[in-house]
This record gives C-alpha cells, sequence and structure tokens, in this order.
C-alpha cells in the first residue's frame, strides 16, 4: 500500500478525528514491527525518515493523546510465560443487561478483554464474551465462579472455550507494504498446551 | 516447554517485562530511562530485551495500534471443523495474511481466528474465500461493543 491509498482510506475514518498526515503515516509504517534497539530509537527513526528527532517525538506524543497509539510497550506470548490456560468464556445474557455485566468483569484484573458481539442463531446464543488468562483451568474455573458469584449469573447460560493448540499469532500490522508473506508459509508451530 | 521458558526467566527479566506491559516512554532517551526505573543501565536493558525478543518471549516491542482510529477492522470468526478436516482447514486459514490469531479451541466450534484489514470491507471478502476454500461456514462475530482490554499478564 503507498501513501496515497493510505491517505484515501484515512479519509474514512468517522467521527471526530482528523486524518492522519502523510509524516503520522510514515513514521507510523517505520515503528510498526518495533522500536530499534539502540541508545535514541525515536533519533534513529527519524534518520530513517529524513526527519529531526523532535519531530518524531512530538507526532508520537500527539498520536497517543489522539488515540490512534493505545499504548507503546511490549507483546508478550502469555504461554512462553506460564499462562497455559486461555479460556474464552461466552454468556447468553439478555441485551439490555450486557453493559452492566461488562462493567462488573472489569473490576476482576483476571478477566483480560470483554466484548459484546452479535448471537449467531440458532448455533450460537452466546452475546458476552470474555478472556480469562489462567495458569491452569482450575485457576480459570475458580475465576469463573467468582463472575458467576459476584455479578449475579447464576441463571445465565455460559460455556468455557479453552484454547488446544495455537496455529498463529502475530500482532496486526497495518502500514507494511512489504508485509505479504507466502501464501502457504506455516503461521508458527503450532503449540499443545 | 512453557515451564522452562519461565524458569530461564530471572527477576530481572521479570521486572522488564512487567514494566513494559505499562508502557514506554516517548522522549530522547527511553531505555536509559527505562533503566534507571529498574535500577539497572541502559546497555544491559537492550541485551535483555534483545534475548527476550530471540526466544520469542516477546512478540514486539513498540506501539499498539487503535485499528479503528486508523480505519482498520477486526473481526473474531468461529468455524465448526470435523476434526479429521481441521489440519486442512487451518492451512487454508492461516494462508491468508489477514488471519491474525488463529486458534483450535475445546468446543464443537472449534475453530477460532481473529481478522485484521486494512478496512472493515474487506472481512467480508476474506470469510468469502475461506468459506468457498474450505466448504465450510464462517461465523462472522464482529465486536459490538468494548467493555476493556487489560492485556496484561504479571510474571
Amino acid at each position: 500500500m503507498d501513501v496515497s491509498d493510505l491517505r484515501t482510506r484515512l479519509q474514512r475514518i468517522r467521527g471526530d478525528t482528523v486524518p492522519l498526515a502523510a509524516a503520522d503515516i510514515a513514521l507510523i509504517g517505520a515503528i510498526e514491527k518495533g522500536l530499534p534497539l539502540v541508545s535514541r530509537p525515536y533519533a534513529a527513526v527519524a534518520e530513517q525518515l529524513g526527519i529531526s528527532e523532535a519531530q518524531v517525538l512530538e507526532r508520537l506524543a500527539a498520536l497517543r493523546e489522539r488515540g490512534v497509539i493505545k499504548r507503546m510497550g511490549v507483546v508478550v506470548r502469555h504461554r512462553e510465560l506460564g499462562y497455559r490456560a486461555n479460556g474464552m468464556v461466552v454468556w447468553d445474557v439478555p441485551d439490555d443487561a450486557v453493559a452492566g455485566l461488562g462493567q462488573c468483569f472489569s473490576r476482576y484484573d483476571f478477566v483480560t478483554l470483554c466484548y459484546r458481539r452479535p448471537r449467531q442463531l440458532p448455533e450460537w446464543p452466546y452475546n458476552l464474551f470474555c478472556m480469562i488468562h489462567g495458569k491452569s483451568h482450575d485457576e480459570v474455573h475458580q475465576g469463573i465462579a467468582r463472575l458467576v458469584r459476584e455479578c449475579g449469573l447464576q441463571r445465565v447460560p455460559h460455556e468455557v472455550l479453552f484454547s488446544r493448540r495455537r496455529f498463529k499469532q502475530r500482532g496486526a500490522r497495518y502500514h507494511c507494504p512489504e508485509r505479504r508473506e507466502p501464501p502457504h508459509a506455516p503461521g508458527e508451530a503450532a503449540h499443545r498446551g | 516447554m512453557a515451564d522452562t521458558q519461565t524458569a530461564l526467566l530471572d527477576d530481572l527479566d521479570r521486572s522488564i517485562i512487567n514494566v513494559l506491559q505499562d508502557g514506554f516512554p516517548i522522549g530522547p532517551h527511553p531505555y536509559a530511562q527505562v533503566a534507571g526505573e529498574l535500577d539497572t543501565d541502559e546497555t544491559t536493558l537492550l541485551e535483555r530485551l534483545q534475548r527476550l525478543l530471540d526466544r520469542r518471549i516477546l512478540t514486539r516491542f513498540g506501539p499498539m495500534y487503535h485499528a479503528q482510529h486508523m480505519g482498520g477492522a477486526f473481526s473474531l470468526v468461529a468455524m465448526r471443523v470435523p476434526p479429521d478436516d481441521l489440519d486442512r482447514v487451518v492451512e487454508i486459514v492461516n494462508g491468508f495474511d489477514e488471519v491474525a490469531h488463529n486458534y483450535e479451541r475445546e468446543h464443537a466450534f472449534n475453530l477460532w481466528f481473529v481478522l485484521a484489514t486494512e478496512t472493515p470491507d474487506v472481512i467480508g471478502q476474506v470469510l468469502a474465500h475461506i468459506e468457498h476454500a474450505t466448504g465450510h461456514r464462517c461465523y462472522n462475530m464482529p465486536k459490538l461493543e468494548e467493555f476493556f482490554v487489560r492485556l496484561r499478564v504479571p510474571v
């Protein structure tokens, strides 16, 4: 994708966000695979882009301010860190109770994600999804029991879907023209866990 | 394997992972700043980060974008695949560059993947391709509302 395609696409951003400048787009492209591991990483990025380090810092701070960059930091591979029980818990909740439950779930540190998603009736009745990363299946089940008890879910049908094998995990990438991989490259080695 | 990896982390590795899951400074000497908070020096921090990346304990080090703010789209997709057909379907699904994550889960809906695309309309196109190539239905479950995201695991 070149800069003009990207511009067109970014014009479609809804709401009150101002379209990104070409310089922002170039900057995002330059760091999306990660920051260089050198003493002055932003200066290295600036050199690559032909702008000053101060400009890079200023633009990044503005992108973060606007929420385009949610945060800077690391992405961990939770399984490698001992979090082997990855449970997706799905609940069939009356539509008008979803927001309240989302709030209730947010109080528990062991819940890492929580979304409302559409049901796919008749096969799939669940509309509230949350993720619990635990070190064991027991730990995940204990978390679910607490949610049931403390958020008043005794009569709400739910299921937990533990992950069995991971076939692929990569960060989403947006602005990298060279990112195409061979169509049948195996994603990553499957892990049993 | 996971246990071995965790056992190989020392206290400094753990502190680095924990601190950097919370954020990274935007400033002229960000690594030195973080190193100072961790009571180590910049060179050591850079070496440790490189090693964690090499060992694939960290996948990436840098910015997390808000896909919707950039015009992009995400969706979670489920499939029910007969177990003896799963390997073939996984290979087809993973072959799409738009597929960011792909997991087998213990359920009749046994394959769950996340699509990350540059525009919302590409989601439907990719799903049509996958359904055609696999012969199985894709159940598209895009996010309707996000209550929170706290992708942070203490180590």
